[in-house]
């Protein structure tokens, strides 16, 4: 038995949550290889092979992998998946893209997201945005497993010599081209991976008024949310948007202010390490799920906050 | 072009969930229905699509009990021209689904299948690329713009990294995210001509897929509750709290 890891990065290095999955790899099985696809790798493969849980590092290059595209990674990731038991990567945007066609090619049924590995065969997921937790088994011969990056701890990065083993790479799919990747570029965290996370809703009654939960998340270091009324209000853009038809958020701070919360914004934050919540309305939802609540008038509590988070001498980052 | 848009019922997304005592899954009896938020935006941008003149015919298809027949019923209200429903009952996985999509393909020979990018009930995130792969189909997923280009679309995808514009040629399946546009309401004169759009009704026993499940769901159960809270009476005791007691800032 053994597993194969996808791993995610940018050509030049490997990204954060490849870390997140050879943990919940190295839980299914420790005879864990990792496959590495695109083009000028040297360096990351080199990161990768450094890992220590990593027991063989499997290289692929050419020209066609360089965006990543899933149409051109399944096949190689399909004639590989002859010897491995199971085929893991992260649950964000990669994987979520890539598993279910390497799934279908194999005809396994995949098992998406999982935030635990209760045994090689059986995982806990959770389904209705986190309203409820599945404990999901596989009778498939081939697992395809996706990891919740959150839900596992980072692996340690450095002591680990896996020997790195060039495969041929497979021919290219010649209907889908890549045409650009437009990066935001900002000095603030992004939503789904911020430490702290600052949110505003209905309460904040105009979009001018998210100014202040910016000065906030600026003093702060933290990004920005804001609920799905705030939202569909056109107080702010969609890519705020947090709860269950938005992102998904497990910060260790979220500070929820002028949010009344709904199911489908508490389905999207609840799992945060600590919750605040600022609203003028005592039996406001939000509330059952706080650590701390303040009962103000957030137009009174958003600039005292300020004030006293700018007598501290120190704020963590 | 003729466009294929698959819809899903859900459990409207306003609901509480409640899980039922003897784990075997969510409470649904008497619960409001809706269809699955981003196949909502999956329907607009094919009518869209056909009003700008692009594509010739808008077909809606869902997979599922007898009631799922609604979904099917409301797209049809905001512009698809008919339905197709593929009738199924009990637990229908993502790759269950896409094999009964690749056989409505074969017969209906769409240009474009559109679908949301994920359902909220199971939050799988599968049958679009599930399907795209049994048809060796290019596959756009996430697409918050689409631009129709001769035989070619140019999708901009939502990646964690920002965006990312792909040209993918004909035939194709996009999965939508809620970016993508504003899903229209029905209107009440056209939700009363959508009664009289066509639904053609299939048994999903008559297409030869085999749809029982794979994998074997043990329990279903509530997450951990939260440990009730506090209430601060300022906000210098709330800051004071944050720095010295939970040490988040």
């Amino acid at each position: 038995m053994a597993v194969l890891l996808i791993a995610e990065h940018n050509n030049k290095e490997l990204r954060p949550f490849t870390l997140n999955a050879v943990t919940a790899a190295s839980q299914i099985d420790s005879e864990v290889h990792a496959v590495i696809i695109g083009q000028n790798t040297a360096e990351a493969t080199k990161q990768l092979s450094e890992l220590p849980l990593i027991k063989k590092v499997l290289s692929v290059e050419a020209a066609h992998y360089e965006n990543f595209t899933a149409e051109n990674f399944t096949p190689v990731i399909v004639k590989l998946a002859e010897n491995y038991t199971h085929i893991v990567c992260s649950a964000n945007t990669f994987g979520k893209n890539l598993m279910p066609r390497i799934a279908a090619h194999l005809d396994t049924s995949q098992v998406s997201d999982i935030i635990k590995v209760i045994s090689p065969n059986t995982f806990l997921r959770p389904i209705y945005a986190g309203n409820a937790f599945a404990t999901i088994k596989s009778n498939d011969l081939k697992k395809c497993v996706t990891i919740r990056p959150t839900s596992f701890d980072p692996c340690e990065t450095s002591g680990g010599s896996a020997p790195i083993e060039k495969i041929d790479a497979d021919e290219e799919f010649s209907n889908t081209k890549f045409v650009k990747r437009e990066e935001i570029k900002s000095d603030r965290p992004e939503l789904g991976t911020a430490r702290i996370v600052v949110s505003g809703g209905r309460g904040m009654q105009s979009g001018d008024n998210f100014k202040l939960i910016t000065e906030i998340a600026d003093k702060l270091g933290a990004a920005i949310g804001a609920s799905r009324a705030a939202v569909d209000a056109g107080y702010i853009s969609n890519d705020h948007q947090v709860g269950q038809t938005g992102k998904v958020v497990v910060p260790d701070l979220y500070i929820a202010i002028g949010i009344s919360g709904a199911i489908q914004h508490l389905a999207g934050m609840k799992e945060s390490k600590v919750i605040v919540a600022i609203n003028k309305d005592g039996e406001a939802p939000i509330f059952s799920v706080a650590d701390y609540g303040l009962e103000a008038d957030l137009f009174e509590a958003i600039p005292q906050f300020m004030e006293e988070l700018n007598k501290l001498n120190t704020i963590q980052k | 072009m003729k466009i294929l848009v698959a819809v899903k019922r859900v459990i409207d997304y306003n609901v509480q969930i409640r899980v039922k005592e003897d784990g075997t899954g969510v409470v649904t009896d008497n619960v409001k229905m809706s269809t699955n938020p981003p196949d909502d935006n999956a329907i607009e941008e094919a009518v869209k699509i056909k009003e700008a003149g692009n594509a010739t015919e808008v077909v809606a298809i869902t997979v599922g009990e007898q009631k799922a027949q609604e979904t099917v019923r409301k797209a049809l209200a905001v512009g698809a021209d008919r339905g197709i429903h593929v009738k199924a009952d009990g637990i229908l996985e993502p790759l269950a689904v896409s094999k009964i999509l690749q056989k409505i393909v074969d017969k209906e020979k769409p240009d474009l299948v559109f679908m949301g990018k994920q359902a909220i009930d199971d939050d799988c995130n599968q049958t679009g690329q599930m399907l795209s792969a049994l048809l060796n189909w290019p596959q756009a997923t996430f697409a918050s713009k689409i631009d129709v280009k001769d035989n070619k679309l140019e999708v901009t995808r939502e990646i964690d990294e920002g965006l990312e514009t792909i040209e993918i040629n004909v035939p194709a399946i996009v999965t939508c995210d809620l970016r993508l546009n504003e899903p229209r309401y029905a209107s009440l004169p056209n939700i009363m001509k959508a009664k009289k759009k066509p639904i053609e009704e299939i048994a999903a026993s008559d297409l030869g897929v085999d749809v029982s499940p794979r994998l074997e769901q043990i329990k279903v159960e509530e997450p951990p509750k939260r440990k009730a809270g506090i209430k601060v009476a300022n906000v210098a005791e709330l800051v004071q709290k944050l720095k010295n007691e939970a040490k988040v800032i």
